[in-house]
C-alpha cells in the first residue's frame, strides 16, 4: 500500500472519530449548555426572537439566581434533598453492608441465588408500587412528610447497594480474615476490624450511588408530597416552578443546573465501579 | 459452642470441625442478611401484593372501605380507548428508543475506546444526562421545545430549513410530541448503555483484534464479525436495563406533555399516575400499572438466564 493512502485513511478515520464524538457530546451536553446560558441571560434577551439565542446579546445578569434563591423555596428543597439523602444513605449502609458481606462469604448455590433475587428487586419499578404505597403512607400519617421518602427510598437503594458491596467484599482475599481470626478475632470482629477498613472505597461508591438515586427519584416524591415546603429538588422544580402561565425560564434553568452538575462531577470518579455492578459478571 | 477462632486455629482440614464452623457461621450470615431481606419484603413484597389486591377491589383515595370486585377493573381498563393508546405509545416509546440507544451507544463507545486528550471531560459531559435528575433534564428540554422560543426552530429557520409559515409546535402536536419524548428518553438512557458497552469493548482481548487485522479483515467485517458478536452479552445487559427504565417510566412524559395533547402521548405508567393518584381511583391505577408486569417478568427471566450463563462460562 502506498504511504499516501495510508495517511489519507488514517486522517479519514481520525476525523470520523472526531465527528462521532462531537455529534454525541453536542447532543448529550447541549441541554446543560442551554441551562447555563439561559440562567445568566436578561429576560428581554431571552424573549426577543430576533436575537441569536446562542450568545449573550445583553450583558449576563444574576437576576434569575436572585429570584430563585430569594423568592422561591429552592434552598428549602435543596436542604430537603440533602436531609433525605443523608438519612437514606445511613439506612442503606446499615442494611446493605452486612448483607453484602454475608452474601460474599456464604458458600453454596443458595447464596448466589439469594444475591440475584435481591438484585432483581431493584428491577421492580416504583410505577408498580406507588399506588399501594400512597395508601400505606396515608395510613401511617406520613403524607407531606420527608420521613415518607426516608422510609421508602431504601427499597431501591438497598438491593443495588447490597449487590455492589457483595462484589467489593468478594474482591477482598479471605486469607486476611483467616489470619485475623487465627490472631484471636471472631468472624464478626475480623469483618469490623479488617474488612471494613479495606473496603472504604467500595462503601464510598455505594454512598454516592445511593445519594444519586435519591436526588433522581421523582415518582414517590410526587405521589407522597403535596405541600411545596416538603418537596425535594427533583419534584419541586418540575411541579411547582412549572405552573401557571408565566414561566421563569432563567430561574428554572438555574435550578436544574445547580442540582445536576456537582453530583455528576463526583459520580464521574466512580463510574467504572458502578458499571461493574451493572454488568453482573457479563464482563470478565 | 466452640468459637470459630479456636476451631480454625486447631485443624483446618478436619471435616467434622469445618462443618461445625459452617454451622455457627451460618447463624451469623442469617443475622447479617435478615434486616436487609425483611426491609425488602416489607417495602417491595408487601406493596406488590397490595397492588394485586387493589387491582381486584374498588379502592379509592376518598374511601377507607373497599370491596372485592374481581376482574372488573381490568375490564374497565381494557375497554377504555386511552388504554390502547397508552399501550401502543409505551411499546413504541420503548422499542424505538432502545433501538436508537443500542446503535448510538455502540458508535459512541467505539469512539471512546481510543485514548485522546480531554477524555475525562468528555466522559463527564457524556454522563451528565444519566446522573442529573431526569425530571430536571426534562425541564431543560421543555425550554428547548418551547412553543415560541424553541432554539431548534430558531436554528432551523436561521438555516432556511423552515419556511416563513412553518413553526413546529414540538409538544403540542401528537406525532411531534411523541418524537420529542423519545428523543429525551434516548438522551437520558444513552450514557448508561455507552459505559456498559464500553466496559464490554475493553474486555475483548487485544490478540483477537490483532488476529483479525493480520487476516486482513476490513473495518465493517471486523465490526460485524468480531466486535459486535463479542460485545453482545454486555449489550444484552444494557438493553435489559434500558427496557426496564423505559417501559416503566413516567417522568419524561409527565414533565414534557402530561400525556397531552388529549392523552395522545400517555404511556401506561403516566396514565396509571393520572388515574390512580390525581384521579383518586386507586383500583384502576393499580390495574393499569400491573399491565407493565408481563414485560418485567420476561426481562427478569432473560436476565437470570444470562447471569447463569456468565456463571458457567
Amino acid at each position: 500500500m502506498a504511504p499516501f493512502t495510508v495517511r489519507t485513511r488514517r486522517t479519514a478515520a481520525a476525523s470520523g472519530h472526531a465527528a462521532v464524538l462531537v455529534f454525541f457530546v453536542t447532543f448529550l451536553a447541549f441541554p446543560f449548555y442551554w441551562m447555563l446560558i439561559t440562567t445568566f441571560k436578561t429576560t428581554q434577551d431571552l424573549y426577543n426572537t430576533a436575537n441569536n439565542p446562542y450568545f449573550f446579546n445583553d450583558p449576563p445578569t444574576l437576576h434569575h439566581l436572585q429570584v430563585l434563591f430569594g423568592d422561591t423555596q429552592y434552598l428549602q428543597w435543596l436542604a430537603n434533598t440533602a436531609f433525605v439523602g443523608v438519612a437514606v444513605v445511613a439506612i442503606t449502609l446499615v442494611l446493605a453492608v452486612p448483607a453484602g458481606y454475608a452474601l460474599a462469604r456464604m458458600t453454596g448455590a443458595g447464596a448466589q441465588n439469594l444475591g440475584i433475587a435481591i438484585f432483581l428487586t431493584y428491577l421492580v419499578p416504583p410505577t408498580i408500587l406507588f399506588i399501594p404505597f400512597s395508601r400505606i403512607i396515608a395510613t401511617l400519617g406520613l403524607q407531606d412528610s420527608l420521613w415518607s421518602l426516608v422510609v421508602v427510598y431504601p427499597s431501591f437503594t438497598v438491593p443495588f447497594c447490597t449487590w455492589l458491596l457483595m462484589g467489593f467484599f468478594k474482591a477482598i482475599p479471605r486469607d486476611l480474615e483467616d489470619a485475623a481470626m487465627i490472631d484471636g478475632l471472631s468472624r464478626l470482629g475480623a469483618f469490623i476490624k479488617v474488612v471494613i477498613p479495606l473496603s472504604v472505597a467500595g462503601m464510598l461508591t455505594a454512598v454516592i450511588f445511593a445519594f444519586t438515586l435519591v436526588t433522581q427519584e421523582f415518582v414517590y416524591g410526587v405521589t407522597f408530597i403535596t405541600s411545596s415546603a416538603s418537596y425535594t429538588v427533583s419534584v419541586g422544580v418540575p411541579t411547582f416552578l412549572v405552573r401557571g402561565d408565566v414561566y421563569f425560564w432563567g430561574s428554572m434553568m438555574g435550578a436544574c443546573l445547580i442540582a445536576s452538575v456537582p453530583i455528576a462531577v463526583i459520580y464521574n470518579f466512580f463510574v467504572d465501579r458502578f458499571v461493574t455492578g451493572f454488568t453482573v459478571g457479563a464482563v470478565k | 459452642m466452640r468459637s470459630p477462632a479456636v476451631a480454625t486455629s486447631i485443624d483446618r482440614n478436619a471435616p467434622g470441625l469445618l462443618s461445625r464452623i459452617a454451622d455457627s457461621e451460618s447463624w451469623l450470615w442469617r443475622l447479617m442478611l435478615a434486616p436487609a431481606i425483611l426491609y425488602i419484603l416489607l417495602l417491595v413484597g408487601f406493596p406488590f401484593l397490595l397492588s394485586l389486591y387493589y387491582s381486584l377491589s374498588d379502592a379509592t383515595v376518598a374511601s377507607r372501605e373497599m370491596h372485592f370486585v374481581g376482574l372488573e377493573n381490568f375490564r374497565r381498563v381494557v375497554e377504555s380507548e386511552t388504554f390502547w393508546v397508552a399501550l401502543e405509545n409505551t411499546v413504541v416509546f420503548t422499542v424505538i428508543s432502545q433501538i436508537l440507544v443500542l446503535v448510538f451507544a455502540n458508535a459512541l463507545a467505539m469512539a471512546l475506546l481510543a485514548d485522546f486528550r480531554g477524555k475525562w471531560l468528555v466522559r463527564l459531559l457524556i454522563l451528565l444526562p444519566w446522573v442529573a435528575p431526569i425530571s430536571l433534564g426534562s425541564v431543560g428540554w421543555l425550554w428547548i421545545f418551547d412553543s415560541i422560543y424553541s432554539v431548534i426552530n430558531w436554528t432551523l429557520r436561521a438555516a432556511h430549513l423552515l419556511g416563513p409559515h412553518q413553526w413546529p409546535i414540538w409538544l403540542g402536536t401528537p406525532d411531534l410530541a411523541m418524537a420529542s419524548i423519545i428523543t429525551v428518553q434516548v438522551w437520558r438512557m444513552l450514557p448508561l448503555a455507552t459505559v456498559i458497552i464500553l466496559a464490554g469493548l475493553c474486555s475483548i482481548p487485544q490478540d483477537i483484534h490483532d488476529a483479525a487485522a493480520v487476516d486482513g479483515a476490513g473495518f465493517w467485517r471486523h465490526l460485524f464479525q468480531i466486535t459486535l458478536p463479542l460485545v453482545m452479552p454486555v449489550g444484552l445487559v444494557a438493553l435489559l436495563f434500558g427496557i426496564v427504565f423505559t417501559f416503566t417510566d413516567l417522568i419524561v412524559v409527565f414533565v414534557l406533555t402530561r400525556g397531552g395533547p388529549y392523552d395522545t402521548t400517555q404511556v401506561l405508567a403516566s396514565w396509571a399516575y393520572f388515574t390512580g393518584i390525581q384521579g383518586g381511583d386507586l383500583a384502576g391505577g393499580a390495574a393499569i400499572s400491573l399491565f407493565l408486569l408481563p414485560v418485567l417478568v420476561v426481562v427478569a427471566i432473560v436476565f437470570l438466564r444470562s447471569a447463569r450463563r456468565a456463571e458457567v462460562a
